[in-house]
């Protein structure tokens, strides 16, 4: 297994004709997060999806140096026919190979590290919170014991008290199963928070425009100095110029 | 939590959506009470040979459930009707589904269907006793006719409003078309079937009694058509009572259970104190 997680080779995709992204090219190290972040509209998700296998590219490689992938996605994706406990094991009915029992052990320990209450398992999604919908989400994720993981703007929707205990969720997990993570956002302090490196993508979607390094580790860096550091890049960089350029009327 | 405290609970949520759907009885009961007493009012009106009572029609059912002969000929009508459906939801469901997942399929589908709901059901009847005879399968094939549009537009419709978003996350977890087909596609269209099944279930019964009655291929139809011809309103109305209340024996004790099962989570969405 080479050292890249994840290389994406001349990546470019069109929707009916109209270009989404073009010419991406992006390494991304084992182990590591890196947010990916840009613009609304610039293709992000598109990226993501692509990566991830859930879209096919138009044009360009995708080259996987992970094991096993998961994902979290903007909205919960929850099947709402299905308790809590069997959306979480739902992957690994997909998967196969495990019985069912196997299947329950390992949702339940996926959904304890998701910090999710036994009592609220055996709930439809109708029945649980925003937030509580979006644990069994990541519990879902990390139930597959995945080494890499995508997380397609996961806490857009969330408060904003409720998206810092997500992120420490993220990071402490991400910690104990030391799994690499691509992290779209938009939201330049969560990226500083949680990667170990922040991509900025090209407004227009035409490649990545530049990358920069995060000190520190996440979970052990000075919420101050972060503050500092998302500031300095939005006031001072010249990377993050467009981050904040949003014409709704054109990203439909 | 131990095993006896899960088998336990469960039983108890079982036996509580029971109670719960006998419950519900109550106010059908009800409902039928008040029929019974506007039919009363009828009969008293205009006399027991253009309406008979409510009490004389049951009278004339129990006399007909006594005959093992009327048990046979109710049970022809009910074989025909369901293998009528059931060649009706294979053939709705497949085509309807294939149309939802294919747009030109739909295309093509769509002015057949306007074209085959344009022609009147008793047409079908015609063509039907032309090809067959008076035979299982004119019946048959009017139920067919008759049943399957409904299914194909609901399996179409299911198909077509399916969460595309559960469709790309089962694909980012590695999910092959098969899974996918099969785990979500199979689900989300049941639960636009099911309301469909019901009332092709109704149609199917309604349209057997009514072939069998103009083709006179016996049955239910056939002993309508006898009654007619004898002028005994008592018995063709204690022979429509077999046919409703074989219907609803049908929907109450398979159709609402089945579906009930499926659609708890439906039950858990609502808010508390507006259950049903």
């Amino acid at each position: 297994m080479s050292e890249e997680a994840l290389a994406l080779h001349g990546i470019g995709h069109s929707y009916f004709g109209r270009m989404a992204v073009e010419g991406v090219d992006m390494a991304l190290r084992a182990g590591e997060t890196t947010a990916l972040v840009g613009p609304s509209g610039c293709g992000k998700s598109t990226l993501a999806h692509i990566a991830a296998g859930v879209v096919e590219p138009s044009r360009g490689r995708v080259v996987r140096g992970y094991r096993r992938h998961a994902m979290v996605f903007q909205e919960p994706r929850l099947l709402p026919w299905a308790k809590a406990a069997d959306n979480i094991a739902y992957p690994l009915r997909l998967a196969g190979g495990l019985s069912s029992s196997a299947r329950r052990a390992r949702a339940m320990e996926a959904a304890a590290r998701a910090e999710l209450e036994p009592a609220d398992l055996a709930k439809y999604p109708a029945e649980l919170s925003g937030g509580m919908r979006q644990r069994v989400a990541i519990a879902r994720a990390l139930a597959v014991e995945p080494d890499f993981v995508y997380f397609d703007e996961p806490f857009t929707a969330l408060d904003a008290a409720l998206k810092r205990r997500m992120q420490d969720l993220v990071i402490a997990a991400g910690r104990a199963a030391h799994f690499g993570a691509l992290f779209i956002t938009h939201d330049l302090m969560e990226a500083a928070r949680l990667a170990h490196r922040v991509a900025v993508m090209d407004a227009r979607g035409q490649g990545i425009a530049g990358e920069r390094p995060v000190p520190g580790s996440p979970g052990e860096r000075d919420d101050a100095d972060l503050f500092r550091l998302a500031h300095f890049w939005l006031k001072d960089d010249p990377l993050f110029r467009h981050i904040n350029d949003i014409d709704e009327r054109r990203t439909a | 939590m131990t095993l006896a405290m899960t088998v336990a609970a469960a039983l108890t949520d079982r036996a509580g959506r029971v109670g719960l759907f006998l419950w519900s009885g109550w106010a059908g009961v009800a409902g039928l009470a008040l029929f019974a007493a506007l039919w009363q009012a009828g009969h008293e009106a205009y006399g027991a040979f253009i309406l008979p009572s409510p009490l004389a029609t049951l009278q004339a059912a129990a006399d007909l459930a006594q005959e093992a002969e009327s048990w046979r000929i109710a049970a022809q009508t009910a074989l025909r009707a369901v293998e009528g459906f059931a060649l009706a939801a294979l053939v709705g469901t497949a085509c309807g589904m294939a149309a939802g997942y294919s747009p030109a399929a739909m295309r093509l589908a769509r002015p057949i269907l306007t074209v085959l709901l344009g022609v009147p059901p008793i047409a079908w009847i015609v063509f039907a006793m032309i090809w067959f005879g008076s035979t299982d399968g004119m019946v048959i094939m009017v139920v067919l006719v008759a049943a399957t549009p409904v299914i194909f537009v609901a399996a179409a419709e299911g198909v077509m409003t399916r969460d595309r978003g559960l469709d790309d996350m089962a694909r980012a977890f590695g999910g092959g078309a098969w899974a996918r087909f099969s785990s979500l596609g199979l689900r989300q269209v049941a639960a636009f079937l099911f309301p469909a099944f019901t009332v092709a279930l109704g149609a199917a019964f309604k349209v057997a009694v009514m072939a069998e009655l103009l083709a006179n291929t016996g049955g239910i139809g056939g002993e309508l058509a006898m009654a007619r011809s004898n002028l005994d309103v008592a018995r063709a109305m204690a022979w429509v009572l077999v046919a409703v209340a074989g219907l609803i024996a049908v929907e109450y004790g398979l159709v609402h259970p089945v579906r009930a099962e499926f659609e708890r989570w439906r039950d858990a969405a609502r808010p508390w104190g507006v259950k049903r």
